[in-house]
């Protein structure tokens, strides 16, 4: 096991280290730093060193050769011969991805007569489309899935596959990654290209705390990462080529290990968070469900949709198809309004894209008024009502209250 | 039944403060706590021990400190608990872990259902159910929402769709992963972690070598995945705080909202 330690000799307590370990293994002990058994090694400290007093044994470990991997690929995630919002705008970013590259994109299509999909794949950008089609996978299941893409990507090698974050993308991503030996982030909100040594930056909020990790997959192929749906922006984008490759693939009942009795269609009971142009949003501090109501009121005066964080949700405050953040939707409106919200990073991943943020909290340190474009230190039992009460005053005298 | 939770023990996040003056995370005051999601998944085990007998088993990986959760475990109703730790298995990411947490699971005597929460949250991938069930080689159903029946041979579950949910029959040995709709977790019996705090608690603790784990499979260094930076998230935005009278201020931010035509 690698160790690392300080020469106490070098080190003058800079605390540069403390602040750079992503671990907090490292404290200030008479005037120099300890580093503590939560250590992982895994250098950070010992890069940000100015007097090189920090040491190990790390002995850096072995890059495979990965020179015959090629081509960013895409999950095409279809259900009832529907293609997914998201798989279509990873496909978008994977253009981006694959032109930095200077290699092909690629969409993976799994199920039974879909052919009539494989066009909207190419509108939207795939150089090739992978088709694999048998009764079997004509809805998803974990394990034939599984078996098929193990299949793809033996043969093709890809470079970097992404997937939907879906209640699908993500059943399928962590089991196919554990059988192909891949290393997988989840729900990344930035994917960009280093231009030293052309690895995948995957961009995540980490550690349950207050900070953005970008993640790479040194050691192995491809490349996986997940994204959630509404992060990536969707360009319609032909590809010149589009290639369909059709995969045989031989199934039996017996492996499926799952059998699906039943599928139930429920009505979606609120709208698609991810569309709505304005969104008004309580968290903790609106206290309890008859809070709620005041969200609600607010968010009808100006046509807007009503959501929560996770804690609202927990609280049964409002139910769980109306959560934003790392759980639950991210969402880009126009405008978003957070009530009693703190700001966890959690929530704020799911909030990054929205073009103006109002904050509303009583505590000043809330982390929400570093993301928001006005904020309000302030109850939101008293500022919600005052802002309702305007609203409707300038209503009553004609003004305009368009949405 | 011989039923498997994993368990994790997270910091708890809903109450994050940030310094604003560095911009860092106040640590002080953030209390461990087993995660949610994981709560419900010993829910769902004890449940099923009430319906048809058996016997629990719950796995964490984890520091030292970890001890805490599986205690807890056992203060709710669990039958053993199995702390995983070692230094070597830090900074792990879900690839290692989850093979750390199969082997694990393989050198018990045998095992029909894994249950684990749907995700942690100071992570939230929601990978290691189906990681480790892959590496098991069984079925995996995951966002379980109701247990409709178990015995023996299978079980049915209900699992959540965002549209909707299937009814799905799983072949036993398998995985399930569930959220918190599954149930209500009951809370710890006193006497129960009274006695699971005693020196004789059935709580075994095994490190990489009881494990037969080769350092460099486990940990940082059995990782397929690395941190290379850390950075706090940019902020583009104007932060304007609008103070003074209630009235006035609720009436200025209208108008800004007005002036960039969003009310």
């Amino acid at each position: 096991m690698a160790r690392v330690w300080v020469d106490t000799e070098l080190c003058n307590g800079c605390k540069l280290c403390i602040k750079k370990c992503p671990y907090g293994a490292v404290e200030l002990r008479d005037g120099k730093a300890f580093i503590l058994d939560t250590c992982t090694a895994c250098g950070s400290c010992i890069e940000v060193c100015k007097f090189k007093a920090i040491l190990s044994d790390i002995e850096p470990r072995k890059i495979p050769d990965f020179s015959d991997r090629k081509g960013v690929w895409v999950f095409a995630e279809q259900r009832e011969g529907i293609i997914s919002r998201v798989s279509l705008e990873l496909l978008s970013k994977a253009r981006e991805l694959a032109a930095e590259l200077n290699e092909e994109v690629s969409a993976i299509l799994l199920g039974y007569n879909v052919s009539d999909l494989i066009d909207i794949l190419i509108e939207h950008g795939a150089d090739n489309v992978f088709v694999a089609e048998h009764e079997l996978l004509k809805d998803y299941s974990t394990i034939p899935y599984t078996n098929v893409i193990e299949g793809l990507i033996n043969q093709y090698k890809p470079n970097i596959f992404l997937l939907g974050a879906t209640h699908i993308g993500r059943d399928l991503a962590p089991r196919i990654s554990r059988r192909i030996g891949a290393g997988l982030t989840a729900d990344c909100t930035e994917l960009s290209i280093d231009p030293e040594e052309r690895l995948l930056l995957q961009t995540r909020p980490a550690f349950g705390g207050n900070v953005m990790a970008t993640i790479v997959s040194r050691y192995s192929r491809p490349q996986m990462a997940t994204v959630r749906p509404g992060v990536m922006e969707l360009k319609k984008e032909r590809s010149s080529k589009g290639e369909v490759i059709r995969y045989e693939v031989s199934l039996n009942k017996q492996d499926m290990g799952c059998k699906i009795l039943e599928r139930v269609k429920e009505e979606k009971k609120g709208v698609d968070l991810t569309d709505a142009k304005c969104i008004v949003a309580g968290g903790r501090g609106v206290g309890d469900k008859e809070g709620f109501k005041k969200i609600e009121e607010l968010a009808q005066l100006l046509g807007a949709e009503v959501a929560g964080t996770r804690v609202a949700v927990e609280e049964g405050w409002i139910g769980t198809d109306r959560q934003v953040g790392q759980t639950g939707q991210s969402v880009r409106p126009e405008l978003y309004i957070a009530c009693g919200i703190s700001g966890a990073i959690q929530h704020r991943a799911g909030i990054m894209n929205a073009r103006y943020i109002v904050a509303i909290n009583t505590d000043p340190r809330a982390p929400i008024f570093q993301v928001a474009d006005w904020g309000i230190v302030g109850d939101l039992h008293e500022v919600i009502p005052e802002m309702i009460q305007q609203l409707k005053e300038r209503k009553a005298s004609g003004g305009e209250l368009d949405a | 039944m011989k039923i498997v939770v994993l368990v994790k023990q997270v910091p708890d996040t809903t109450e994050v403060k940030i310094d604003p003056k560095t911009g860092t995370l106040i640590r002080e005051g953030v209390k461990s706590i087993i995660n949610p999601d994981d709560l419900h998944a010993i829910e769902a085990a004890l449940t099923i021990k009430e319906r048809i007998g058996g016997k629990i088993t719950a796995i964490s990986m984890g520091p030292p400190q970890a001890i805490d959760a599986i205690s807890e475990t056992l203060g709710m109703g669990v039958d053993e608990g199995i702390l995983l730790t070692d230094r070597a298995f830090a900074g792990a990411d879900t690839w290692a872990t989850s093979f750390t947490l199969g082997k694990a699971i393989e050198k018990l005597e045998g095992y029909d259902l894994v249950i684990c929460g749907r995700q942690a949250i100071d992570g939230d991938t929601a990978q290691i159910g189906p990681q480790v069930a892959d590496h098991l080689g069984i079925p995996q159903v995951t966002y379980v929402f109701d247990i409709e029946e178990i015995n023996k041979e299978r079980i049915r579950v209900k699992r959540r769709l965002e549209d909707g949910y299937e009814v799905v029959e799983a072949q036993l040995p398998a995985l399930i992963t569930v959220i918190g709709e599954l149930n209500v977790p009951r809370y710890p019996h006193m006497a129960f972690l009274l006695d699971a705090c005693r020196e004789r608690a059935p709580i075994k603790v095994w490190n990489a070598a009881d494990l037969e784990v080769k350092i460099q499979q486990v940990g940082l260094e059995g990782s397929m995945t690395h941190v290379i930076k850390t950075f706090a998230p940019k902020t583009e935005r104007q932060g304007e705080i609008l103070q003074g009278d209630p009235k006035e201020v609720i009436s200025s931010l209208l108008h800004r909202l007005r002036d960039k035509r969003l009310i």
